[in-house]
């Protein structure tokens, strides 16, 4: 079912600026549903009341300038960080996790990180399977052979998984990272900032690589940039946050045409225009 | 200037208290940790590794000065009173109540909890830890749980080759630099030494293997960002250690001893 040029207003019914050009309307229940989240750090709201629902195999990416609070909806969700208030459903059940509890639908989720966090004292190939090993229970010797299967997935070649993560360059890193994150065939995908950091040729292997096991394993994907290259081709749909809010949301085709002067501002990279910059 | 002295006092106070609870927290949530699955056997046995087997050199090496110095105070000071072939009996009891426990736990605290603190907050700051939440394994089974055992667990021991090799320290001064017989020397010791006074210093290492091991977590835990933040982790992490190794080290010798 292409749900991906049907208009919604799934998402913040409290939205003040409701300008959501596009999305998936259906009658399944979203795979991901988050309600009126809010969060502050001390006086700073860093979001307002966000609200926003992702469907079974589609990816999101979530776009915005520094510090709208991109990577802090992410953390939410995640459940790394506790939202003042609002709510987080996966498979229509609450995700409680805390930092007493790994809440059990953490298990349905991957992620990739902006710096790829893999751990240091591990080579990579435990790094890959360290799901597997310590939190599904899996033997060492069927871990290792499901490692070195998305190490070749990622493009990577044996050799590497022996090797330690400062052995290996930043963009091998990252995709050690995918392949940590694809490992147990999530249901879910995380992922932060993938390209940050990669020279261009290595930003689109990157890419292609998300898209590819997204779709390889029918993942539902969020992922933040600010890349708008890597937005278009990972994201069936994009939402901006500005301010702390959903300013606008809809697919990669139509973010062209948003027809959102702030929208327009950040994917051209003008410096001009509605988005002020603090000095 | 508006100054309130009071409200500086009270805040400063209130600030004290809640970190006290904070830790006091951490310390529940460690335990828990520790007595409840999953287990991580391998964490636990590189732990004990780094921590115990590792350390037996410098622990070794302050022992055996220490007791060798001992000796030679012990002796200066006895002789004022002839009463220097008490010698073996007061070098035993310093070193297997005191000595022994304390110097082998400021050293791992040293050693340890700022690598401990350090290991973590650099974790921290590159997202490791985070990372370890999203692949459903809880940090405090998989980081925590394991040094603060290992450490309870190595503590003991290295005290109680801390005990032997600072004996022995002052066994060596004392046969090759005061004259006194090797064999009466360990005869004397043998027939003073109660049970109790090497048990209370095995005891008190226990306690201080769970503070400086959960002293390197906390703060390494709650790291600041940045390099900075992770020197301070480390810094605070030695520093909070060495005083709650002392602090308790009086209140437990205060319930050991029979005054």
């Amino acid at each position: 079912m292409d749900m991906s040029n049907q208009t919604t207003k799934k998402f913040s019914q409290k939205n003040p600026e409701p300008n959501f050009s596009s999305g998936p309307s259906s009658s399944q229940a979203p795979k991901i549903s988050i309600r009126n989240l809010s969060k502050s750090f001390g006086s700073k709201e860093v979001l307002k009341d966000v609200s926003l629902d992702i469907f079974t195999g589609r990816s999101m990416v979530v776009i915005g300038g520094s510090g709208v609070g991109k990577s802090v909806l992410l953390k939410i969700i995640l459940g790394l960080i506790p939202a003042d208030s609002g709510s987080i459903l996966i498979d229509n059940r609450p995700l409680v996790s805390s930092e007493n509890k790994i809440s059990p639908e953490l298990g349905k989720i991957g992620m990739l990180f902006q710096g790829a966090a893999l751990f240091d004292s591990m080579r990579v190939w435990e790094n890959i399977s360290f799901r597997l090993m310590f939190a599904d229970g899996q033997s060492r010797r069927h871990s290792r052979e499901r490692a070195y299967e998305c190490l070749s997935l990622v493009g990577l070649n044996e050799d590497v998984g022996e090797l330690y993560p400062s052995e290996i360059s930043g963009g091998m890193q990252k995709r050690v990272g995918l392949a940590r994150a694809i490992a147990a065939k999530p249901e879910i995908l995380f992922f932060d900032e993938p390209t940050t950091g990669l020279d261009p040729i290595m930003a689109d292997v990157i890419n292609k690589l998300i898209f590819e096991q997204v779709h390889a394993l029918g993942a539902t994907a969020i992922s933040i940039t600010h890349d708008m290259k890597s937005a278009s081709k990972i994201g069936d749909e994009i939402t901006m946050l500005h301010g702390g809010r959903i300013i606008w949301r809809g697919t990669p085709e139509n973010l062209a045409q948003s027809g959102n002067a702030m929208v327009d501002q950040f994917i051209n990279g003008r410096a001009e225009g509605p988005i002020r910059v603090d000095s | 200037m508006n100054f309130n002295i009071f409200e500086t006092i009270g805040a400063v106070f209130i600030r004290l208290l809640r970190q006290i609870g904070h830790i006091v927290l951490f310390a529940l949530r460690s335990v828990i940790a520790i007595i409840t699955p999953p287990i991580y056997l391998k964490a636990l046995g590189s732990s004990l590794v780094r921590i115990g087997f590792q350390s037996l050199p410098v622990i070794g090496l302050t022992a055996i000065f220490t007791g060798a110095a001992l000796a030679l105070n012990i002796y200066d000071g006895s002789l004022r009173f002839n009463a220097e072939s008490f010698l073996p009996q007061i070098l035993g009891v310093s070193i297997t109540r005191e000595l022994g426990p304390v110097l082998a736990a400021l050293m791992l605290s040293g050693r340890s909890s700022s690598a401990i603190a350090a290991e973590i907050a650099t974790m921290r700051v590159t997202e490791q830890i985070e990372a370890m939440r999203t692949l459903a394994v809880n940090p405090f089974h998989y980081l925590i749980a394991p040094r603060i055992l290992a450490t309870m667990i190595a503590m003991p021991l290295l005290v109680l080759i801390a005990d032997i090799i600072g004996i022995y320290g002052g066994w060596l001064v004392a046969v090759y630099a005061l004259d006194f017989s090797g064999t009466m020397f360990i005869q004397n010791l043998a027939d003073f030494l109660a049970q109790r006074d090497v048990t209370s210093g095995l005891y008190k290492a226990i306690v201080f293997g769970f503070l400086l091991s959960l002293m390197g977590c906390y703060h390494g835990y709650f790291s600041d960002r940045g390099a900075q933040g992770v020197g301070k982790a480390t810094r605070t992490a030695v520093v909070a250690s060495a005083m709650l190794i002392l602090a308790s080290n009086y209140i437990m010798t205060a319930l050991f001893v029979e005054v």
